[in-house]
């Protein structure tokens, strides 16, 4: 029922009763949603077929073959990777009608309340409290290291709701309606010049029960399901050799031989050689995966690549001399989409500092590499049973 | 690349390990082989015997009409993984690989391959062991018939029975031991010695051309040499992992303080990256795509990993990891001599300048 040739049948009858060339963008966008071919892995009735996750492939090419649109899953990959799992594992069924339609269509774009000033790397001993009035919950506190924000509907929030119990414990998991009164989002400029992110601070937001994922005091758990998703997001993609920054970096070497030196030499081959090294990691990686047997190779991706970006970048704007002293453009802009290896070399210097501090720090990755990995022990933890209101801040 | 390379391990290749891991596990302790190494007989031809005779690995690389198994470089590579992680003193490498390449590469002397395979006969190329692929190496002189000269730094020697000696007049000739003149040198590695090699007027018989013979043994034997320090950086992760685990101090397993912990992580990473780039080598030299980027990728990247995954592991035993009884030196000789085996990992990234066009100043 739901093989290959089903899924080109299923995807040709699309493409037939709303042929892209003659269809509005969001009209063929829901049409393909309810046909169960926006995630064919999601339930029927919520954008998929219960199908395997490999057959996707099959639409995606059919579509793209046809010319139809994209929901541009760039733009909101929050709302893809991290929200709609999220929504679909914990999500009440009402939950599910109303939210992940427009997330999956980018009617609704989403962001992601998590991180706050006091609470980074040890996310659980987060302080924005929710208090429940009534029906409500009403939320007072500062998140941080928001992106999309400012064009955000939604938000997936925690906060919490019980001060007397350990940290982990007393954490819930919401829905935040970002045009709700008390919420206010403002740019957070980084070294780049740009703001890539925001600061979101909560002033007495009332957030209905029935927006409310999971259990009270569940939301630790809760949160494990959209973290475990990022990681998910972040590792997988195949590159080609050259693909990632020590490209810019090799072509420039090719084309101007003038900025030529020996020490330069040896460094770039040394880059170029791990380049080439974490690329094979990733395409093994991926091939275990494929293969059925996920291993725990993904956790070292993400430190690898973000060591070698701020090496090869860094290398980079040596090498251009001169016109390393310069950079494009300070101007404060706030971005839609980012891309590393966008603008020039001293932008991707500086942005690529970020890519051993966001989505987890390489300091707590090696922990979790030891810990999960190699299995070394824990560190001895003072935080375990003292409630949140007794930790030191 | 017209394909991707298959950067895994097939079921028949990981129940290879499991065999080679088992015969390891019962004739290859470490306690075994540092007696051994201080002996006059530093080889284990009975461990070698077992592993060519019993289990016929020695001829993975002879097609099967000419005596062999007709297997891979990425089978060699598996057995490879795990002599190296028990630093086993058999000329696997030396025989089977390397001297086994430049027969292969000959058009004569295919009567010898079945000797190899079986392994009843031990090969050696008497080449450096340094050489990098590509790169000069000495020679003997070829004068009425016979060969003259001296060549240093041949691996496996004392245990060959068939030199494979280059000569000034570009031909490769095949010797037998007993009319040369081998000396052992006193080793950096005593697992995988090294010996000088006196020919006085010996009777050779040239095989073929030299240049290509060498150049395609040593980028065979450079590409799979990964897949063995790679085995010998697991070893000194997982012993270590090991070690830290139980060995106690200030109340507490030392392996739970976050300073040696993120050591034993960063190894991990590096063992994890050398994994792809040794299977990438070998399934490269199988299937003969993008080779001689995908040797000089792993063997620049292997060398400093395995050497550095001993360094850390001495250092991380502490005291223990400094006497003679520990095995950890086995490793740290190991690794070190083969960071300058068959090329410095500098040597390759060289090589990948020209590969792949990013040329010096």
């Amino acid at each position: 029922m739901t093989d290959a040739t089903e899924m080109r049948r299923r995807t040709q009858e699309l493409l037939a009763a709303r042929p892209p060339a003659g269809t509005e963008r969001l009209d063929f966008l829901r049409a393909r949603f309810d046909a169960g071919l926006a995630w064919v892995h999601f339930p029927e009735g919520l954008g998929g077929l219960g199908a395997p996750r490999s057959l996707q492939a099959v639409v995606d090419a059919e579509l793209a073959a046809a010319g139809a649109p994209d929901n541009d899953p760039r733009r909101i990959g929050i709302g893809l990777g991290m929200a709609a799992p999220t929504i679909l594992q914990y999500g009440t069924e009402e939950q599910k009608r109303r939210f992940l339609r427009p997330l999956w269509t980018g009617e609704e774009v989403w962001c992601q309340l998590f991180s706050e000033p006091g609470a980074g790397s040890d996310l659980a001993a987060l302080g924005t409290r929710a208090v429940r009035e009534g029906d409500d919950w009403v939320v007072d506190g500062q998140k941080v290291w928001t992106s999309s924000a400012h064009l955000a509907r939604w938000a997936i929030l925690i906060a919490r709701t019980d001060p007397e119990v350990p940290k982990h414990r007393g954490i819930t998991y919401f829905v935040c309606d970002m045009t709700d009164p008390g919420v206010e989002v403002r740019p957070l400029r980084q070294i780049t010049g740009e703001a890539e992110f925001n600061e979101v601070f909560l002033t007495g937001v009332r957030i209905p029960d029935s927006r409310r994922l999971g259990e009270v005091g569940d939301g630790w758990r809760v949160a494990q399901t959209t973290l475990n998703n990022e990681r998910v997001a972040i590792g997988g993609m195949r590159l080609p050799r050259e693909g990632g920054m020590i490209g810019p970096v090799a072509k420039t070497w090719r084309e101007r031989p003038a900025l030529r030196t020996h020490d330069l030499h040896q460094r770039l081959l040394k880059l170029w050689v791990e380049a080439e090294v974490a690329r094979l990691t990733g395409e093994r990686l991926r091939q275990q995966l494929v293969a059925g047997q996920p291993g725990p190779e993904g956790a070292g991706m993400k430190l690898a690549f973000a060591r070698l970006n701020q090496e090869i970048s860094g290398l980079e704007v040596e090498l251009r001399g001169e016109e390393g002293l310069l950079y494009d453009d300070w101007t404060m802009r706030r971005p839609e989409l980012v891309d590393f290896t966008g603008r020039d070399a001293g932008y991707r210097y500086l942005r690529s500092k970020g890519n051993s501090i966001e989505g987890g720090t390489s300091e707590v990755l090696l922990n979790i590499v030891a810990e999960r990995v190699l299995g070394l022990p824990a560190e001895p933890r003072t935080d375990k049973d003292v409630a949140w209101k007794d930790l030191a801040r | 690349m017209s394909t991707q390379p298959d950067l895994l391990y097939s079921e028949e290749e990981e129940a290879l390990r499991a065999a080679v891991r088992d015969l390891l596990t019962d004739h290859c302790d470490a306690a075994g082989v540092i007696a051994r190494s201080e002996s006059d007989a530093p080889h284990d031809l009975s461990l070698w015997k077992a592993l060519a005779d019993g289990m016929g690995l020695a001829g993975l690389l002879v097609p099967e009409d000419r005596g062999g198994q007709g297997a891979t470089h990425r089978e060699a590579a598996v057995v490879l993984e795990e002599l190296g992680r028990a630093v086993a003193p058999v000329p696997y490498l030396t025989s089977a690989v390397i001297a086994t390449e430049a027969l292969l590469a000959c058009r004569d002397g295919g009567d010898l391959l079945a000797g190899l395979a079986s392994g009843r006969e031990i090969g050696a190329l008497a080449v450096g062991l340094h050489t990098a692929p590509g790169a000069a190496y000495a020679t003997v002189r070829a004068e009425g018939g016979v060969l003259h000269g001296e060549l240093s730094g041949i691996a496996d020697a004392a245990v060959a029975g068939l030199l494979l000696v280059p000569a000034d007049d570009g031909g490769l000739y095949a010797v037998e031991a007993g009319v040369v003149t081998v000396t052992p040198q006193v080793s950096l590695d005593l697992t995988r010695p090294v010996a000088r090699v006196a020919l006085d007027g010996a009777p050779g018989r040239r095989l073929g051309d030299a240049g290509p013979a060498v150049r395609r043994a040593l980028r065979a034997g450079a590409g799979l040499l990964a897949s063995e320090q790679l085995g010998s950086a697991e070893w000194s992760l997982t012993e270590t992992v090991r070690y830290l685990k139980d060995r106690k101090q200030f109340n507490r397993p030392v392996g739970g303080f976050q300073a040696l912990k993120h050591r034993l992580a960063q190894l991990w990473l590096d063992a994890v990256g050398l994994r792809a780039a040794a299977r990438n080598a070998a399934d490269a030299l199988a299937t003969g795509e993008d080779t001689d980027v995908a040797v000089a990728v792993a063997q620049a990247c292997a060398a400093p990993v395995a050497v550095r995954a001993a360094e850390e592991a001495l250092q991380l035993h502490g005291g223990i990891g400094m006497t003679w009884e520990h095995p950890v030196h086995l490793h740290l000789k190991r690794a070190k001599a083969n960071s300058i085996a068959l090329g410095t990992a500098g040597a390759h990234r060289e090589a990948l300048a020209e590969l792949v066009d990013l040329r010096a100043p």
